[in-house]
């Protein structure tokens, strides 16, 4: 029987070297005449141990990792085929803790199949949520996703059934679904890991949306920085168009739904929804004022979903298994999964999926493992570079929408990264107001002059320059900001801003002048 | 990546990458992404042709041409290095990096080496956080890259 052997095409195993592992392995199977087959699957997650090749046994995957390119010929001498021993085997991928200890709804298939083979995803429960979806009245799915208790995971956490009713009773001859899959948030790459690993659970979420909603057309906008998320939805798509998934009768239902990918050019602000469809609509990337909203007037004027990527992509799951499969994971009024992306300076790093509700402390000491450099962990910033530092002494925080915001932060896109000892808050400050002015889209003045003036204040604080002073007027900027913005870039800068001199004042206080002791 | 210079006429070549693309809804960045792929950069000569062919004000075309980091004025050199400099490399040492990658190019962010032979790029996250600091060069992905990795990536640019 031919093995199958398993080396992942995520950027994240590219990056590592993975194409050269699997040339390596493809060359010495041939040398050697062994019967094998090469999957070129998504990753598990487990970003510190790519690229992990997995090998298919009679009991299940057995994983290696990291591999190198150099590893490959003791690896197959040590019997790799077969599973064999050797220093880099982990043994069961399933029993690896990491994984084991995840729920995994969402990401149910990501590293485990093919992402571009449609057999795979059908034989892994793939299109059931859709053949589900097909026999419901629009309504009746708008009401199971509401159910479910769906949230948005982009950062907002605004209901998705609730989004997807109002662009349902929106009158309009043309509605859209708009994927937001412009993840420029560091420290997060969730979207990524789903448009390389598991294309067909975005685009069944997709199809299910113009279900539910009416929309005969999507839009997947996602970042120029990502190349093989982009080949790899754009092969899937045309994959699913060729298969009668998408087109003029989505599974042959007589109902029309297609889509396509289009790429962005840099601007981290087009990660907002309306600054998004102006540059869908090759517009400059400005933030639009609301009302009207996305789902009244969106795309081209028309009704628009705008859902993140990982809300659509959970969309299928819900629509298979029941909202209250869904719903009775999670906490308080954070329902179902989240993948929690685990990043920076961290020893287990990768895609946690779990249910709400998990402590931060939890993630960082337990799960992650602490810092990679085995310093002590100073701070950890969750939500993308608008979300607040946290110090240890908030580690009890538990991983849910409210929880967080109680204690004046935000879970953004799910993010954490991890800072050891080492970081300077103050720079880490100085920075967010660096990044929100060079990304602002400059509609709205607190943003766009708030941000530059935000950085010569924390410059003259660096320098000792009337430190308590520039601190108020730091402080006091940053609530312009907060209040004055028109999105949440120049509205949420403030939060790494003010929760690293609330929780870090050591940082703030001025350095001790060398010139003046001399 | 190498240097682009326009072969053959400017408003002809756009012109055709115009005529493939302007049915599609929303055409605009999808044309300058493609006339930066076919010219390496995006030839200002371009623009009143793209005007001209869409029914948008030059001053319009070129706003939204200006507002993309992505879009270059110029060409690139030879080989375009981009590092991470967002807060999950800033985490793992990226600091540190970028201000190896200067002194080893003998250049800031956003300049040519003067032999033509690099362009050095921020860029805000790769997402390759989990294994940070990472990098781009000639639109290959590396991650966990080191000093050692970095002085290998310029080397070659210099070949």
């Amino acid at each position: 029987m031919t093995t199958k052997i398993y080396i992942p095409r995520d950027a994240a195993a590219l990056a590592l070297g993975a194409d050269k592992v699997a040339k390596a392995i493809e060359d010495l199977i041939a040398a050697r005449g062994l019967d094998v087959t090469i999957v070129r699957n998504g990753s598990r997650g487990l970003h510190w141990l790519e690229p992990l090749v997995e090998v298919e046994t009679p009991e299940g995957r057995v994983a290696y990792g990291p591999v190198k390119a150099r590893d490959v010929a003791s690896l197959i001498d040590a019997g790799l085929v077969d599973g064999g021993n050797h220093a880099l085997c982990l043994g069961k991928t399933e029993e690896i803790p990491f994984l084991k200890q995840q729920t995994r709804l969402t990401f149910a298939r990501c590293g485990v199949i093919d992402p571009l083979s449609l057999d795979d995803y059908r034989a892994h429960g793939g299109l059931r949520g859709l053949e589900n979806a097909i026999s419901m009245e629009p309504m009746a799915i708008v009401t199971q996703v509401t159910e479910s208790g769906l949230r948005g995971r982009g950062g907002a956490g605004f209901p998705t059934g609730i989004k997807w009713k109002t662009v349902l009773e929106a009158a309009g001859e043309r509605k859209y679904i708009v994927c937001n899959a412009d993840e420029g948030d560091s420290g997060t790459f969730a979207d990524r890991m789903i448009m390389e690993g598991d294309p067909f659970v975005l685009i069944e979420g997709m199809a299910v949306a113009g279900l539910a909603t009416g929309a005969t057309k999507g839009f997947i906008y996602t970042r120029s920085e990502y190349p093989h998320a982009i080949a790899t939805m754009a092969q899937a798509i045309e994959i699913a168009r060729r298969a009668g998934v998408l087109g003029q009768s989505v599974l042959g239902s007589g109902r029309a739904f297609d889509m396509e990918v289009r790429t962005g050019a840099g601007a981290y602000v087009c990660g907002e929804e309306t600054a998004l469809l102006n540059s869908l609509e090759g517009k400059r990337g400005i933030v639009r004022a609301k009302p009207p909203l996305p789902a009244h007037k969106g795309l081209f004027d028309c009704p628009t979903v705008i859902n993140n990527v990982i809300s659509l992509a959970s969309v299928p799951v819900i629509m298979d298994k029941g909202a209250s499969f869904y719903r009775d994971f999670g906490m308080g009024r954070s329902r179902g999964t989240i993948p929690i992306q685990i990043a920076g300076n961290v020893k287990h790093s990768g895609l946690f999926e779990t249910a709400f509700g998990l402590a931060l402390g939890e993630i960082i000491d337990h799960i992650a493992g602490g810092t990679a450099t085995g310093r002590p962990v100073k701070a950890v910033q969750v939500g993308g570079p608008l979300g607040a530092y946290f110090p240890r002494a908030l580690f009890d925080t538990p991983f849910d929408y409210e929880a967080f915001a109680a204690r004046d932060g935000l879970i953004g896109h799910a993010g954490i990264v991890v800072f050891d000892d080492t970081a300077d808050m103050l720079k880490q400050a100085r920075f967010a107001m660096e990044f929100c002015a060079i990304e602002s889209c400059g509609k709205c003045t607190p943003c766009r002059i708030g941000s530059t003036r935000g950085v010569e204040v924390a410059d003259k604080i660096a320098a000792g320059i009337e430190p308590e002073k520039n601190r108020e007027l730091l402080a006091d900027l940053c609530n312009t900001m907060k209040f004055g913005s028109l999105c949440a870039l120049g509205g949420f800068t403030p939060y790494p801003v003010v929760s690293a001199m609330t929780h870090f004042p050591d940082d703030f206080k001025p350095a001790p002048l060398v010139e003046a002791a001399e | 990546m190498n240097i682009h210079q326009p072969r053959g006429d400017v408003s002809g070549r756009t012109l055709a990458i115009v005529e493939e693309l302007k049915g599609l809804e929303g055409p605009l960045l999808p044309i300058f992404h493609e006339i930066q792929h076919e010219f390496g950069y995006v030839p200002q000569d371009c623009l009143p042709v793209i005007a001209r062919e869409l029914n948008l004000s030059r001053a319009e075309v070129y706003g939204v041409f200006s507002f993309y980091h992505d879009f270059r004025e110029h060409p690139a050199g030879r080989h375009v290095l981009k590092l991470c400099r967002a807060e999950a490399c800033q985490s793992m040492g990226g600091d540190e990096l970028a201000e190896r990658a200067k002194r080893l190019l003998g250049i800031d962010f956003h300049e040519t080496t003067p032999d033509g032979a690099v362009t050095l790029e921020p860029v805000y996250c790769l997402g390759l956080c989990s294994c940070a600091p990472s990098a781009m060069f000639d639109g290959e992905v590396h991650a966990r890259v080191d000093a050692d990795d970095l002085d290998a990536l310029v080397s070659e640019a210099r070949r």
